[in-house]
């Protein structure tokens, strides 16, 4: 239909076209800036540091069965943790689909918590709830009178699994819940009508309906657990190492740049390899919808079948989510004297004067001044990128969509050195400059909102934007009023996923050199790395004061979407 | 409603970028002498605006992760350097750093002051600053409790009563993991350590990638670990007691630190080529070598300072040790095996 229309009307056509290639150039340049310059850079000074290649590693890559198993260990551990998280928060994203009940907005948010969190401090939750002396095995051990604790998951593959499946939660409830919000009931109650079963339904209706973004969902999560870092290190400890560790260990310890940008090289190639296969999937497997209101898709949970079905979510959801928060909360709270609020009020001291001391307040409003400025370029670049895409079904557009996602599966070590020696020059100087901090998270973060409003973006018939251009709207009204209120849910999906990747401080930073820009993780981390039971307990106050901040974060961004008339 | 908490946060997300514009304007009309150091790196604010007012300049703290990660932007940006002086190279990334060239010779006038044995490079490129000693740490309180005499030697780790009750660093991930490997290679020999690991491996000791996991994950003092005996330092006991809720008389850990069990971790600081205040980098050496800035150094980092006129404070007088015969091995050897040495624990090891 697009095309006929444009056809039609080459005066169209060629403002259209000048406005798409536009439109595209916001991500690509951003990209081509932060992205491709300072890899391009790193790579050539890792292979061919005296201006001729040496591919030396390159062999020793293949040569070797132990990056192949590297490799394999990579991508089963991602596969897997995905299919579980899916299992697990599926009916997650039904019940914050189709139902309304009191305090959802603020479940919601609670669901997006763990993603912000350090994986050392998510470690310690984890040790505190299931580790040999914590709290679930203790007291195990004390009522079926066992010597020895019961569960023993330290530095095995099941803890892997637990994290990733409690880091990526929130993603499939974002997505997929966002989308199945968005569908008609009346599709399936026909189906149902016509006799078909509810397994059936789901299987034939929904499912295929819901595809598009559970796909994309998938790939977030996928493409995060295979470039998993902090929980392989710390949880799985060092009898396992997924590519992204190795990459680390090379580069940092062993000092070994080539094999590092190898590995990194590996690791892109991959991430666009599956890109690529998703990206044929979706463009097979999307179709259009009328979005339906909120109004019309959600109700209250009347029946006792219904009242089972959210009561049950909701208690997975604490059990899994809810447990290792809970735990963290009472670490900050509980000293050798009982509990206590000491380790806040120390919060509040410098006894030693250190310069590098952060104050409280200061760290929450670094963290959400980065995040805020992380959010806005995430989502000017994640729009154009996603506006570009879903007009685009070219060629090049299936090239460009993999493209858009490689900075998310992109080694923060390689880039991080790589910003060393490729930002060092004005007017790019900005190795040391304040702004490169939120620039990096964006990196991260514009994927998500790319992720998440692609799919609703596609699903808009091309007759609703028609019937506007017809009654003489421009471009940009017609964008504002009929294209804006379909997806301003997903585009605020992807906000909150921007705000959260900044805050939790992902990406290339970790591994570059800044001044003092006291955020709350890096509070965190300066605790954690001396001794004495105050730095820990400080470490456990300042990422509960992380939690909280981010929770109000999140309600904050959902305030700004609720209570609209006939919202998607 | 809506309106307002938009407004807001429109409002939030200027201060925050004018605070940002205006820390770096101001910066501009005065000279500013930039440190890259590690993540650990922690001095009394005082003594940093003191420098600043004698000297008329700005000194700007870059962290740039752990001391492997520093050192490695520190030599990838060498063509055009981010700061002037380096603080924080240790001896076991020492022969790299000299190696890749990047630093300038600094007869500072404080060297008189520091022990000879510390002084590893004779063109004083990179001057020793802080040192501290990695050793077993063990729960007080786990040994008391079940009668059991605490380690005493690396030998003890590998004998049936201590089996499970230890947890060490891997070396390739982590830097107090890489110095007790060297510990070990220092005691046993090149042909004996691994023989040992073996040994400690069948012993059921534990790998983690990290200090934090070893300490905060595993270790039962600190934490709700189950293993007694951890890879630290031996200034993690004073660190202890400095850092307990309620003041403590004596430290839940001690170290130990026999003759040989321990290896001594020196960390250098140097005059990164390239730097265009050569004066003031040099005058800022001398004042971290001086006697106020090392006596601040224990407390703040819970390292030993090199001046010999430095004054330990009481918490460190009354709980910290440190060996009287640590292992030493030098740079270049290090430089030359330290590969090979990782590559062969792994497989002893880990595979």
């Amino acid at each position: 239909m697009d095309r006929v229309l444009d056809n039609n009307c080459p005066a169209v056509n060629r403002s259209t076209n000048r406005y798409r290639i536009g439109i595209a150039g916001v991500p690509l340049v951003f990209l081509a800036v932060f992205y491709f310059y300072p890899l391009i850079k790193i790579f050539t000074l890792s292979f061919m540091p005296e201006g001729v290649p040496e591919l030396g590693e390159l062999k020793k890559l293949i040569s070797t069965s132990f990056y192949i198993r590297t490799l394999w260990f990579t991508t089963w551990q991602a596969a897997l943790s995905t299919i579980l998280t899916l299992i697990v928060a599926l009916p997650g994203a039904y019940i914050f689909a189709r139902y309304r009940f009191t305090g959802k907005n603020l479940l919601q948010s609670f669901t997006a918590i763990p993603f912000v969190l350090p994986s050392v401090v998510v470690a310690a939750a984890f040790h505190a709830l299931l580790g040999p002396n914590g709290i679930v095995n203790s007291w195990l051990m004390d009522s079926f009178d066992l010597t020895v604790p019961p569960i023993r998951l330290n530095h095995t593959i099941w803890f892997i699994l637990m994290a990733h499946v409690f880091y990526n939660y929130t993603v499939i409830i974002r997505i997929v819940g966002g989308a199945w919000a968005r569908l008609q009931p009346s599709l399936s109650e026909a189906a149902r009508m016509l006799g078909a079963s509810s397994w059936k339904t789901f299987r034939e209706i929904t499912f295929p309906l819901l595809f598009p973004s559970i796909c994309a969902a998938s790939l977030l999560v996928f493409i995060f657990c295979f470039s998993s870092f902090g929980v392989i290190l710390i949880l799985g400890g060092p009898r396992y190492a997924t590519i992204e560790v190795e990459i680390y260990r090379q580069a940092v310890h062993i000092f070994n740049l080539p094999m590092a940008a190898a590995l990194s090289l590996v690791q892109i190639c991959f991430t666009f390899v599956f890109m690529w296969v998703y990206t044929w999937l979706q463009r097979r497997t999307t179709f259009t919808l009328y979005p339906e209101s909120r109004k019309v898709t959600q109700r209250k949970p009347s029946t006792r079948k219904d009242r089972i079905i959210v009561g049950t979510n909701i208690i997975a959801m604490a059990v899994l989510l809810g447990s290792p928060l809970a735990a963290l909360v009472a670490q900050s709270v509980s000293t050798k004297q009982g509990f206590s609020l000491v380790y806040y009020r120390a919060l509040f001291e410098n006894p030693e004067q250190s310069i590098f001391y952060i104050p409280p307040v200061e760290a929450i409003a670094y963290s959400i001044g980065f995040a805020l400025t992380a959010l806005v370029l995430s989502l000017i670049i994640g729009l154009c990128a996603a506006t570009f895409l879903a007009q685009n079904k070219s060629r090049a557009a299936s090239l460009l969509d993999p493209l858009f996602m490689l900075p998310l599966a992109t080694s923060a070590v390689t880039l991080g050195f790589g910003y060393i020696i490729a930002l060092d020059k004005p007017p790019l100087n900005l190795r040391t400059s304040i702004m490169l901090v939120p620039l990096a998270h964006t990196l991260v973060a514009y994927p998500f909102v790319v992720r998440s409003v692609l799919p609703a973006l596609r699903s808009i018939p091309a007759n609703l934007r028609e019937s506007a251009a017809m009654l003489g709207a421009s471009s940009v009204q017609t964008w504002m009023h009929v294209v804006m209120p379909i997806v301003r849910r997903s585009v605020i999906v992807g906000a909150v996923f921007a705000f959260t990747i900044s805050i939790g401080e992902f990406g290339a930073t970790v591994f570059v050199a800044r001044p003092q820009t006291p955020t709350m993780p890096l509070a965190i981390y300066r605790f954690l790395g001396q001794p004495g039971a105050l730095n820990y307990g400080q470490a456990m106050a300042m990422s509960t004061v992380l939690m909280l901040a981010t929770a109000l974060g999140f309600l904050l961004l959902e305030r700004i979407r609720s209570g609209q008339e006939g919202e998607f | 409603m809506k309106r307002s908490i938009i407004q807001l946060l429109i409002l939030i997300f200027f201060a925050a970028v004018l605070t940002g514009c205006s820390k770096g304007e101001k910066s501009q009309d005065v000279k500013i002498l930039n440190v890259m150091t590690h993540d650990s790196f922690s001095i009394s604010e005082n003594l940093v605006t003191a420098f600043e007012k004698e000297h008329g300049v700005n000194i700007r703290f870059l962290k740039s992760g752990d001391a492997g990660a520093a050192l490695n932007q520190a030599i990838l940006s060498r063509e055009n350097p981010m700061a002037d002086i380096f603080y924080g190279i240790d001896n076991t990334f020492m022969s790299r750093a000299l190696k890749a060239d990047i630093f300038e010779p600094y007869n500072s006038p404080m060297l008189k002051n520091i022990d000879e044995s510390l002084k590893l490079d004779p063109q004083n490129r990179l001057l020793p600053v802080d040192y501290g000693d990695v050793c077993l740490n063990f729960d007080k309180a786990w040994f008391k409790e079940r009668g059991v005499r605490p380690p005493e030697s690396l030998e003890d780790l590998i004998k049936p009563e201590y089996q499970g009750l230890t947890v060490v660093e891997n070396p390739a991930t982590s830097s107090p993991g890489l110095a007790f490997l060297l510990a070990t290679i220092g005691h046993f020999g090149e042909d004996g350590y691994l023989d040992y690991w073996k040994n400690l491996r069948n012993n059921g000791v534990l790998i983690t990638d990290g200090w934090e996991d070893a300490y905060w994950g595993q270790f039962s003092a600190a934490s709700k670990g189950v293993r007694p005996i951890v890879v630290s330092y031996a200034s993690s006991p004073p660190a202890e007691v400095h850092f307990s809720e309620k003041p403590l008389d004596e430290a839940p850990t001690a170290a130990v630190v026999g003759p040989g069990t321990t290896f001594r971790q020196i960390e250098f600081v140097g005059i990164i080529k390239g730097t265009k205040h050569m004066d003031l980098a040099q005058k800022l050496v001398d004042f971290m070598l001086d006697k106020t800035f090392q006596e601040d150094i224990p407390l703040q980092m819970f390292v030993f300072p090199v001046n010999r006129q430095a004054q330990l404070p009481p918490v460190f007088v009354k709980h910290a040790t440190l060996s009287d015969e640590p292992i030493l091995i030098s740079p270049d050897l290090i430089a030359r095996n330290r590969e090979a040495w990782i590559e062969s624990w792994t497989i002893t090891v880990l595979r």
